[in-house]
């Protein structure tokens, strides 16, 4: 079967990719763009390790196909941070102790930074809500809602 | 004079800067941009995929495999099978061998029976429906109960019970028996007031971890391999991969990547191997990366037990005996570690007469591995519910009983052992003394609390500290870093050598860097490695030392090290500045070459941990339901080197055990196919389940530790379980006696309440 010829941006750069129908966002991200900082946990969108924004929607990347990304805009963990510049969301995972083995957390990052993006201040029971489509099985989660909580903050505090 | 671990003693009066800080972890930027490289993330060129054929039968013979189609398929580069790796007589690596390629028989859904490489996943997978396998299937068996019945199905026919005496012949699918035993367990009994026995089951669980293993396997043609996977311990994966594949082990060279969890259950390989021998066949290099599907039919699982559990105690509440007799599924093949269980169940009570007696039992279910403080939870779950009923038939508070009862100092426990300095006594006394504890309860809530224990371990520990010629220092270490271990060894070398923690850059090496590390496992890395790291910073201290004393010309004895500073070690010595280490490294060539320090160790002198959890649930009397409410984990972690990454491992245990509790079991149809092999049907708390998890640090010094520390990673997952079904007593007033307890199950509690049946 021939492979499908896909132009797309990914972080603010264009890409193209040859792509299999059946590949998703997510083998394309890892296995052809190289871009592994997106996690694949379960394939199944139950986990949330592969969550990116795709024309600023937050989605499963391994329930989008590679084909789907076309003219599309996708966002990945590799362009949270501007230069030297940590996202403040990365800063506050660092500082909380957010991030424990780490694979949950490039999916934690796009889905909180969504999170803030449609509610600056959130509640910890919203946060909770939010998040609850990105499993953590190191953390109990507390230390990340505490930094979400944090960068929330200080985004509100640059922003006023 | 050489120095050893024997010289690093803990120094009450030593004063700290860097130990007992946050700094950020060294390992944090990579993990929070996305750099950091997991198993999955390795890309060579040239690379096969790799994917492996699952038996879709519980028990069945493998009468044939024909693979031809198979390999006459474009794109396919190799194909293995049973015949493709080594016989090797019966034991550990015959087991190791037969669980990650079934040979004879599939013993459970999910077992793998053949794999290949090929240029494509696509490929790949069209290449697995090609292989055609002859299977006569077998009645199964799949709960621990049913396998030791008289007619159930038999894994194996020449299996004979260890330990029994006299030894119990076949058929049988108990694999062995182990006794424990201290004083006298009868009278104990005798002198008790008041007798609870009470069986107990628990099921089978997940680890977990959010990392599908992945590994790539580069084998070339002079006999050499090189993998790249996702372990807790590539030294023993070596070991034991040269062991199945027959090979040198200086001819595997492993890398470990960053850990995508673990939590015991990357102590062992199922992949590697199969992607070696592909690669072998293939001549390139070969990746395979396991779906969840494959995570939660062929990895892990932990032990189910049933076991029946009874505790004797006088009026005034002191214990006189304890006896448990306790079941353990192991899977096909023996390894579930049940011995650490009735080692470990009672021990921080003070009870003098203990019987405890394990079984460990085959059965149609991947081979369990490890798990934080592996197969104790499962049995503490029964012994903690015992006493919270103890300590409700004398009216008693349930940490007062468990204070009147607590072992100190110079306790000798069941396995041998003495208690030297433990905290336990302390960690009850702070979890009385927490808010939580006196907090009011609300409707249809309930408070639980329960305690537990594990040993803590040392091992096999090397490490190599190598200072650069601007004094900043490299740190090479042996262990995976499952979750925290790196920051808080760079932090005692900091503290040793006086410099900032930012001035000690770690790497994991690989197996051919440094000698033999035991794996992550058992609380032992921050304690273990921390004594290597130390050893090694003191032995390049005495260096600088030399080296300071040569610049000046003066006696070596004629200098101290103070502050990350060789100064005169008096007046009388001469009037120098003080030299910094980077002064001294700046000399290093005319004074005798580079400056380093490594160790090679087996750490000994791990102290014991105990935790006591508090928890509130809240129960949906129409559903079932549990919430937790609150929760407070309370733990002697000796001295946190790291408080942040302590309560990391404090809450991430709680919240295991949460899912232990209340959700986590594998559901097996009729056929013994597993039917919740996903993250959505193997439902794991998320954050929306779980309130913050507030925590407890006791700090009681590990004197055989230079800075004090006690390992903190099991001990937190041991009560969990316990203490909920404690809370659950406390708000329906029935104690649930099987995991999970799941609405379903509490509902029926309920409904059997309302119905007014006596269930005790």
């Amino acid at each position: 079967m021939a492979k499908s010829h896909v132009t797309t941006t990914v972080n603010g750069d264009e890409y193209e990719f040859l792509c299999d129908t059946e590949q998703t966002l997510l083998d394309i991200l890892r296995d052809e763009l190289l871009l592994t900082g997106t996690k694949e946990g379960c394939a199944t969108g139950d986990c949330g390790a592969c969550s990116v924004m795709l024309d600023g929607c937050l989605v499963c990347a391994c329930l989008v196909l590679g084909v789907e990304a076309a003219g599309k805009s996708i966002e990945t963990v590799e362009g949270l941070a501007h230069g030297d510049e940590l996202h403040p969301l990365q800063q506050k995972f660092l500082e909380h102790n957010g991030a424990q083995c780490g694979i949950c957390t490039p999916g934690m990052l796009i889905a909180a930074k969504a999170l803030l993006e449609v509610e600056p201040d959130p509640s910890e029971t919203e946060i909770r809500y939010w998040l609850a489509g990105n499993l953590c099985r190191c953390t109990g989660y507390d230390k990340i809602i505490r930094a979400v909580m944090a960068a929330a903050e200080e985004m509100r505090e640059v922003r006023s | 004079m050489t120095i050893t671990q024997d010289d690093l003693r803990y120094d009450p009066d030593r004063k700290l800067k860097v130990v007992g800080t946050t700094p950020i972890k060294p390992d944090g930027v990579d993990k929070v941009t996305g750099r950091a490289k997991f198993g999955a993330d390795v890309h060579l060129p040239g690379m096969l995929v790799g994917k492996v054929l699952r038996s879709p039968y519980a028990h069945a013979i493998i009468e044939s495999i024909d693979t031809s189609a198979a390999e006459a398929l474009a794109g396919v580069k190799a194909v293995v099978t049973r015949d493709d790796f080594p016989e090797l007589p019966p034991g550990e690596f015959r087991n190791i061998s037969c669980n990650f390629m079934a040979r004879e028989k599939a013993f459970y859904d999910g077992h793998a029976v053949a794999a290949v490489a090929a240029t494509s996943e696509r490929i790949a997978k069209k290449a697995l429906k090609l292989i055609v396998v002859d299977y006569q299937v077998l009645p199964h068996v799949i709960d621990v109960m049913d396998a030791i019945k008289p007619d159930a199905p038999i894994l194996f026919e020449d299996m004979v019970t260890q330990g029994m005496d006299p030894a119990r012949g076949g058929p049988t699918n108990i694999v062995q028996r182990k006794e424990f035993t201290m004083g006298d367990a009868d009278a104990g009994f005798a002198e008790a007031d008041i007798i609870v026995e009470r069986v107990f089951d628990t099921k089978p669980m997940h680890q977990g971890y959010i990392e599908p293993q992945a590994c790539v396997a580069n084998y070339t043609e002079d006999g050499q391999t090189e993998l790249w996977c996702c372990t807790q311990g590539h030294f023993i994966y070596r070991t034991r991969l040269a062991a199945v594949l027959k090979m040198d082990i200086s001819k595997i060279r492993v890398t470990q990547s960053e850990l995508g969890g673990g939590f015991g259950g990357k102590t062992m390989f199922y992949i590697e191997p199969v992607a070696i021998a592909l690669s072998r066949k293939a001549n390139r290099p070969v990746k395979i990366t396991l779906t969840r599907n494959e995570v939660l039919r062929a990895t892990g699982p932990v032990a189910g037990t049933h076991s029946r559990i009874k505790m004797g105690m006088t009026k005034d509440g002191k214990f006189t005996a304890a006896e448990a007799e306790l079941y353990f599924q192991t899977g096909p093949f023996t390894g579930s570690a049940f011995v650490n269980a009735p080692q470990a169940m009672f021990t921080r009570y003070d009870l003098q007469n203990i019987r405890a007696v394990g079984y460990e039992v085959v059965s149609n279910r991947p081979k369990v591995n490890a798990f934080r403080a592996p197969c104790v939870p499962q049995v503490v779950f029964g012994v903690e519910g015992v006493i919270d009923e103890l300590a409700k038939k004398i009216g008693m508070d349930p940490i007062d009983l468990r204070l009147r009862n607590a072992a100190v100092e110079g306790y000798e426990t069941i396995y041998g052992a003495t208690f030297g300095p433990v905290g336990f006594v302390e960690t009850l006394e702070a979890a009385k003394a927490h808010p939580h504890y006196t907090a009011p309860l609300g409707a249809n809530q309930g408070r639980g609390v329960a305690t537990g224990f594990w040993f803590n371990r040392g091992g096999e520990t090397t490490a190599s500290l190598n200072i650069t010629p601007d004094g900043t220092v490299t740190l090479l270490l042996g262990n995976p870093d499952v979750a925290g271990s790196r920051v808080s060894i760079c932090m005692m070398v900091a503290e040793e050598l006086g410099i900032g923690v930012d001035k000690v850059r770690p790497i994991i090496g690989d197996t051919s860097t440094l000698g033999f590390n035991r794996v992550t496992a058992g609380s032992r890395v921050t304690f273990s490695a921390g004594i290597a790291v130390v050893l090694s910073a003191r032995k390049a201290i005495k260096i600088l030392c030399q080296r300071a004393a040569m610049m000046w010309d003066v006696p070596e004895d004629g200098v101290v090290f103070e502050d990350g500073h060789v100064r005169p070690a008096s007046s009388n010595v001469g009037d120098f500045e003080p030299l910094s280490i980077a002064d001294i490294a700046k000399k290093a060539t005319e004074t005798g070459g580079p400056i380093a320090g490594h160790a090679e160790i087996v750490a000994e002198g791990a102290g014991p941990g105990f935790g006591c959890h508090i928890v509130d649930v809240e129960v949906d009397k129409e559903t079932g339901a549990v919430k937790i409410v609150r929760y407070t984990v309370v733990q002697d972690a000796g001295k946190a080197i790291h408080p942040h990454q302590v309560e990391g491992q404090y809450q991430g245990a709680a919240a295991q055990g949460i899912g232990w509790a209340l959700n986590e079991e594998y559901i097996y149809d009729q056929d013994g196919r597993m039917e919740n092999a996903g993250f959505l049907d193997y439902r794991i708390p998320v954050a929306s389940d779980l309130p913050m998890i507030d925590t407890v640090i006791i700090e009681v010094p590990n004197p055989l530790h230079p800075y004090g520390l006690r390992g903190v990673g099991e001990v937190p997952l041991v009560p969990t379980m316990a203490a909920i079904a404690n809370a659950i007593d406390d708000a329906i007033g029935i104690r649930p006696r099987s995991l999970p307890m799941s609405p379903p199950k509490v509902l029926k509690l309920i409904e059997e309440a309302a119905e007014g049946r006596d269930r005790a």
